[in-house]
């Protein structure tokens, strides 16, 4: 239909490549750009540490948390890192079976994005709670209080579906990397580099064989990679889905969260390959074409999304309760109405430029429509979580909390800290996957 | 001198690669091992690699996996530590399906990955091949086979070379053992 750009330069052969991509790690200076960033994620992450401690020594009560908002900021985020983490997944595995070869060039990152977003996501849970070194209670181990966690508890649910996807990222991040290490492992020139991405590499060589039994765990894993995916956020949204909170208590929770975190995601791939391919100069490789397709991959779930506010909407109408009706009212002109207004521009309005193919082309619009649809879907996480609390069925339970700075600092300093980890990952760890890109640049010598 | 592990020999690409693996076996070489820079499609078949076990072993640990998280909620929620919640029946399915469903997962995805490494005899940091200089390659553009002098047909140096060189190949090194 249209004059595609082609996805890799022409010239692009398997050794230029190996030699391009493990000179981003190998290389002894990285980038002034790279430098910039480190420092300023690394003063971020020492506002994270600075507001744990307070939080470990003071308690929750820093928080902005009070009856009956009692989820607040936390879960808020909670909700918001674990989406981010989605769209990377989804990137890796379900683009793999459906054999989608723009996915080469920027699975690894998305991987790596996945997994740093579900360790954020997963620390706030437990500095939500009260007492957080008793987290362990959530674990059914042998205890001689004779207690078992109970399992009607979506609490219990989250924390296995959480370690469950850590598990499972942190296995395909590592898998993905394996053949990566052995050659970075095989252009070390340092002794001790070649031995640390050697031991990585656990002797990988490229056997046939082995290769067969890679492609296989990998297909594997990718198979249970969309169903990891709608269990964990449809396991999160039943959280709030499964009490009889009015704005919580919606059956189309499950997938609404899952297309509103695939979102979100997607706009974080699409910030990063920005950002990167700036960054190390690998506009070659991750092309505007790439981004097209990012936009693309956005827009469906606009798309789904703005369909699940107006049935929302819709079936808070449909319920007939004057409470679930009451809930709507107050959000679009209640306390937190710039919230839901906020969040109606950046997720309905200006998402819909991704229809015009120029805006998807253009990384600068591209970073812009990525930040600012991250923001609309952290204000849908935050009114949802604070609108439909703070005003229940009982009007003398209703109050208006905000978050405190203490929220706002950990916040930043939980974006500080992703940032700082994937900053340090493309430096230490090759940030393109070479030996997808491999395959593919065979194959576009099979077709032409 | 001792007897050498075996004879590395490079190919240009891909394709001569899988014809001179089919050749080879043809004439009936069975210790040959093949080394690609990235998984191409039918060497492992060519190879007389088959998998019948991978499947099969991944879905049992699988079931098992979610069977166990089953059989552990039913057991705490209904003999060990009964406990009304909403006056909800103790042993009802539904509360228990979402962590058995997980741990299924969780099950596929350790099956999977330990089965990939043992089945690979990984980790194995020393192999006689790394040894050769130009075996560094076979991380970036090189594609190799290995012929192991204990091959039952592998009886003098100068037949297997000639063999290997009918098929395609540029002797590289001989491997020490």
């Amino acid at each position: 239909m249209s004059e595609r750009e082609p996805l890799m330069p022409d010239q692009l052969t398997h050794g230029w490549l190996t030699q391009r991509v493990s000179a981003l790690v190998l290389e002894r200076r990285p980038p002034r750009s790279w430098r910039v960033g480190v420092v300023v994620c690394a003063l971020l992450t020492l506002v994270f540490v600075i507001g744990l401690s307070h939080l470990f020594a003071t308690g929750v009560g820093i928080f902005g948390l009070n009856i009956p908002v009692a989820w607040g900021l936390p879960i808020t985020n909670t909700i918001w890192w674990i989406g981010i983490a989605h769209a990377g997944t989804l990137i890796s595995a379900v683009l793999l079976l459906t054999r989608q070869r723009w996915r080469a060039s920027i699975n690894r990152f998305a991987e790596a994005m996945a997994m740093f977003a579900i360790v954020c996501a997963g620390l706030y849970p437990v500095l939500h709670l009260g007492r957080p070194w008793f987290w362990y209670y959530l674990l059914p181990y042998p205890n001689d209080m004779g207690l078992w966690p109970q399992w009607r508890s979506p609490l219990v649910w989250d924390f296995f579906a959480i370690a469950t996807y850590l598990l499972f990222t942190s296995s395909f991040l590592y898998l993905s990397l394996l053949p990566d290490l052995a050659s970075l492992r095989d252009r070390a020139s340092a002794r001790a580099t070649r031995l640390f991405y050697g031991v990585l590499a656990l002797g990988w060589r490229g056997d046939a064989l082995h290769w067969a039994r890679y492609e296989r765990a990998t297909k594997t894993m990718a198979a249970v990679a969309a169903p990891i995916v709608v269990a964990v956020t449809g396991i999160i949204s039943l959280d709030l889905a499964v009490s009889i909170v009015p704005g919580f208590h919606f059956t189309i929770f499950p997938p609404y969260f899952v297309a509103g975190a695939l979102l979100s995601g997607f706009a974080t791939v699409a910030i990063l390959a920005v950002v990167l391919r700036w960054m190390f100069a690998l506009e070659d490789l991750v092309t505007r074409q790439h981004l097209d397709y990012l936009g693309r991959m956005m827009l469906i779930f606009v798309v789904i999304v703005n369909y699940a506010y107006t049935q929302e909407m819709f079936a808070a109408w449909y319920s007939g309760e004057v409470e679930y009706r009451y809930v709507y009212l107050d959000r679009w002109t209640g306390p937190y109405a710039p919230a839901w207004w906020g969040m109606i521009l950046c997720n309905v309005g200006l998402t819909q430029l991704l229809w015009f193919r120029r805006v998807r082309r253009s990384p600068l619009a591209m970073l812009a429509l990525g930040i600012t649809t991250n923001l609309g879907m952290w204000l849908e996480r935050f009114q949802i979580v604070f609108t439909s609390t703070h005003a229940d069925y009982m009007p003398s339970n209703w109050d208006t909390v905000w978050p405190t700075g203490w929220d706002w600092a950990i916040y930043a300093g939980s974006l500080g800290l992703f940032g700082l980890l994937l900053l340090l990952f493309v430096r230490l760890m090759p940030m393109i996957s070479m030996h997808d890109m491999r395959a593919q640049i065979a194959d576009r010598g099979r077709d032409g | 001198m001792a007897k050498p592990m075996g004879w590395l020999a490079r190919l240009p690409d891909e394709g001569a690669l899988s014809a001179a693996v089919q050749q080879l076996r043809a004439q009936g070489w069975t210790r040959l091992q093949v080394f690609s820079p990235y998984p191409i499609e039918g060497l492992a078949e060519a190879l007389g690699h088959r998998s019948r076990w991978s499947g099969p072993v991944i879905l049992l640990v699988a079931l098992g996996a979610a069977g166990a998280a089953f059989a552990m909620q039913w057991y705490s929620a209904v003999i060990d530590y009964p406990f009304v919640v909403g006056g909800k029946p103790f042993g009802h399915w539904a509360p228990f399906a979402l962590v058995t469903f997980a741990m299924g997962l969780l099950g596929t995805v350790l099956a999977a990955i330990i089965g990939m490494l043992a089945g690979n005899h990984l980790p194995q940091p020393y192999h006689p091949a790394f040894n050769v200089p130009d075996f560094a390659d076979a991380s970036d553009d090189g594609f190799f086979l290995l012929l192991a002098a204990d091959d039952p047909q592998a009886g003098d140096e100068p037949a297997v070379h000639q063999a290997l060189e009918a098929a395609g190949a540029r002797i590289v090194a001989e491997v020490p053992a």
